[in-house]
């Protein structure tokens, strides 16, 4: 494919508000991860909170919008001047020519949560201050992120679970290659809720211990929540970075488990490669989806060592912000462009004991090195894989 | 930049919605409206799921998969091979009530069915699961939006990746008390298998562009269509559907957002 730029990028996270705080956490090897509860929830699990959200207030012509996943989503606009940024993109460009393409999981699900807490008994009925479209439906973090934005282009959320925040990167692409935007708002939003809390809990997938990616006792993963935004433009004088490939293949396997041998993300690996133009050996660091689950990261790894051999580092940060889903691929972008641009690895947190059984070259503390290319992998309930390959500016 | 239409063409057609049993018994009443008698759609079981899916599979599932097998069986076109673009202006209604419900209950003793099934992609999963399928496939939402969202970006996919691509929009009302805050009334699917050649056998050429801001949208000529149209985001594929039923060129101006329309240019007989 032809090459786009990342004009820019932020993210807010368990690890902070900007790239700033993210990048020193990184490169210091902190976590974002505590043993406490979120809202309601009675359950013994780390969770990857970020600070401050229900602080927030949503601009008052956009009130109907208020609800956690929106103010995560404010938050990341207001990051590192990132809603100034696509200002000066919407005034050159025109408002019409700007797309909206944001993943998510699962929206404003909280809002509802907590309506149905609040139904009148009599009736039923959901209370009044409930707004379905602005909170709950799965579209509504584009519908606000567009209005905040005060642009006009095609716009739509991708829902495909886990991979959804890196799948939306490809669609931005191909809009911008057949010439029917030239720029684009992409990225990832999700929010703590108790639907996926309690939900990977009845799976058996939630750990009660931080999560231990690609650690030979990791019994599950920790969830996060985390809003990441890009800015990605046909062309750009000084890009953060370059968005070369983009990789998207089904499993056709199972709902809940990933194709055991990896098939489908290999698939995706080798097919973000091939739009790139690089070969696998030119690729200096791959951040993995490695959640923790014990099948996930066995499948992944069966998939990475047969598209890139043991030679390649790579790690997970979820030790570090979570699992913070929908927003994922979005978040872990944004860590690819952060190690391209400050040429760093960063390790894979909380690993006490490697597991033999794992053959890929899992790097536990962050390392300075020059780094031109990176993949990041993106995998999702439904058998959604997407990986992502980013060059460097320069 | 300029702003040029995508050219796709129609392999096969597959439709579930009041009074429109499947795409060969519902295009007569396309063509000639007077006949359309609005009775509750009728969703038939996933026969092509494996008997343990088939019972965990909610209504949106076997919606999408009963419109996706009418279209690919009239295509032609290898379902093993077939990217999708399936969109939905919400997941599965039933499935989000019970959640919320038991989240709302002292116990909260989530179903791990209930939670799988609750990913918006529930659909596509279980479309490439009974294919065997390893093709690229996304999910979309767009609300209102969700027929716009999804036909546009089957177009991009078919025309970027020169490759068949099977778009699936489909949309079940809630039950109470989420139907009160997103009334509709009844079940709509549709299925189109877009191809970036012109196969033998193609039924229509389409043009899919962004439309001038500000243009008329196209009605459906009947009184109850048109009721449709307006309150089922998939059955804003109306318009489309009857001119194809038609096989007379058209020139339609389709719902998307608000302030952005799709222009969609049918064309039969294609060379």
């Amino acid at each position: 494919m032809k090459r786009v730029a990342v004009s820019d990028y932020t993210l807010v996270s368990a690890l902070g508000v900007g790239r700033a705080p993210t990048l020193a956490a990184l490169r210091e090897g902190r976590s974002g991860l505590a043993r406490r509860q979120f809202e309601t929830a009675a359950l013994d699990t780390w969770i990857g909170e970020a600070e401050g959200v229900d602080a927030i207030r949503l601009p008052a012509a956009l009130a109907e919008f208020e609800c956690r996943n929106n103010r995560l989503a404010q938050m990341g606009l207001d990051a590192d001047g990132f809603a100034q940024r696509v200002a000066q993109a919407r005034a050159r460009y025109g408002a019409h020519r700007v797309g909206v393409f944001l993943g998510t999981s699962t929206s404003g699900i909280l809002q509802t949560e907590l309506a149905y807490r609040r139904r009148d008994p009599g009736t039923g009925a959901l209370p009044a201050d409930f707004h379905y479209a602005q909170t709950h439906n799965t579209y509504s973090v584009a519908d606000y992120v567009r209005r905040a934005l005060a642009l006009q282009g095609p716009a739509f959320v991708v829902s495909t679970a886990c991979s959804s925040g890196a799948k939306v990167f490809g669609n931005a692409a191909r809009m911008m290659a057949l010439g029917l935007i030239d720029a684009a708002v992409v990225g990832g939003i999700d929010t703590l809720c108790l639907t996926t809390l309690y939900g990977f809990n009845s799976l058996e997938l939630l750990s009660s211990e931080i999560c231990r990616p690609y650690d030979t006792n990791r019994n599950g993963l920790s969830v996060g929540e985390a809003a990441a935004f890009a800015l990605l433009e046909r062309d750009a004088e000084t890009p953060q970075a370059w968005l070369l490939g983009v990789g998207e293949t089904s499993d056709g396997h199972h709902m809940s488990s990933p194709h055991p041998e990896g098939a489908g993300a290999a698939e995706a690996m080798r097919a973000a490669l091939a739009q790139a133009g690089i070969e696998a050996g030119d690729v200096d660091y791959i951040n993995l989806h490695g959640t923790a689950t014990p099948n996930n990261d066995s499948a992944e790894d069966m998939a990475v060592s047969a598209v890139f051999g043991p030679a390649t580092p790579c790690s997970s940060t979820k030790g570090a912000t979570g699992h913070t889903l929908g927003a994922a691929g979005g978040v872990e972008a944004a860590v690819a462009m952060l190690a391209l641009q400050h040429g760093f690895m960063p390790g894979g947190l909380n690993r006490l004991a490697p597991d033999a059984a794992l053959h890929c070259n899992y790097i536990d503390t962050s390392r300075a090195a020059p780094v031109k290319f990176v993949a990041s992998n993106s995998f999702g309930f439904g058998g959604s894989n997407a990986c992502l390959v980013f060059g460097a500016a320069a | 930049m300029s702003n040029e239409p995508m050219t796709v063409y129609v392999r096969g057609m597959g439709l579930v919605g009041p009074g429109l049993t499947n795409w060969i018994d519902a295009a007569a009443v396309l063509r000639e409206p007077s006949l359309w008698i609005n009775q509750p759609s009728v969703v038939p079981a996933p026969m092509i799921l494996p008997p343990a899916e088939r019972r965990r599979a909610g209504a949106i599932v076997k919606l999408s998969l009963a419109v996706a097998e009418q279209a690919c069986a009239a295509s032609g076109a290898d379902p093993h091979t077939l990217a999708t673009v399936f969109s939905a202006s919400s997941g599965e209604p039933a499935n989000c009530h019970a959640m919320c419900e038991v989240l709302a209950s002292a116990d909260r003793l989530v179903s791990p069915t209930r939670f799988t099934n609750s990913v918006h992609n529930a659909g596509a999963g279980y479309w490439h699961i009974a294919q065997h399928a390893r093709a690229p496939s996304t999910s979309l939402c767009g609300f209102d939006a969700s027929l716009g969202a999804g036909l546009l970006e089957a177009a991009v996919q078919c025309v970027s990746a020169q490759r068949p691509v099977l778009l699936v929009a489909s949309d079940v009302p809630y039950l109470e008390p989420l139907h009160a805050v997103r009334p509709m009334p009844d079940a709509f699917g549709l299925a189109l298998v877009l191809d970036s050649a012109p196969p033998a056998g193609a039924v229509a050429r389409l043009r899919v562009g962004i439309a001038e801001p500000g243009a008329a949208l196209t009605r459906c000529d009947h009184a109850g269509l048109e009721a449709l149209r307006g309150v089922i985001p998939a059955a804003r594929s109306l318009p489309l559907l009857q001119a194809l039923a038609r096989g007379v060129s058209a020139a339609l101006v389709m719902a998307y957002l608000d302030s952005l329309s799709l222009t969609v240019q049918v064309d039969f007989a294609p060379q």
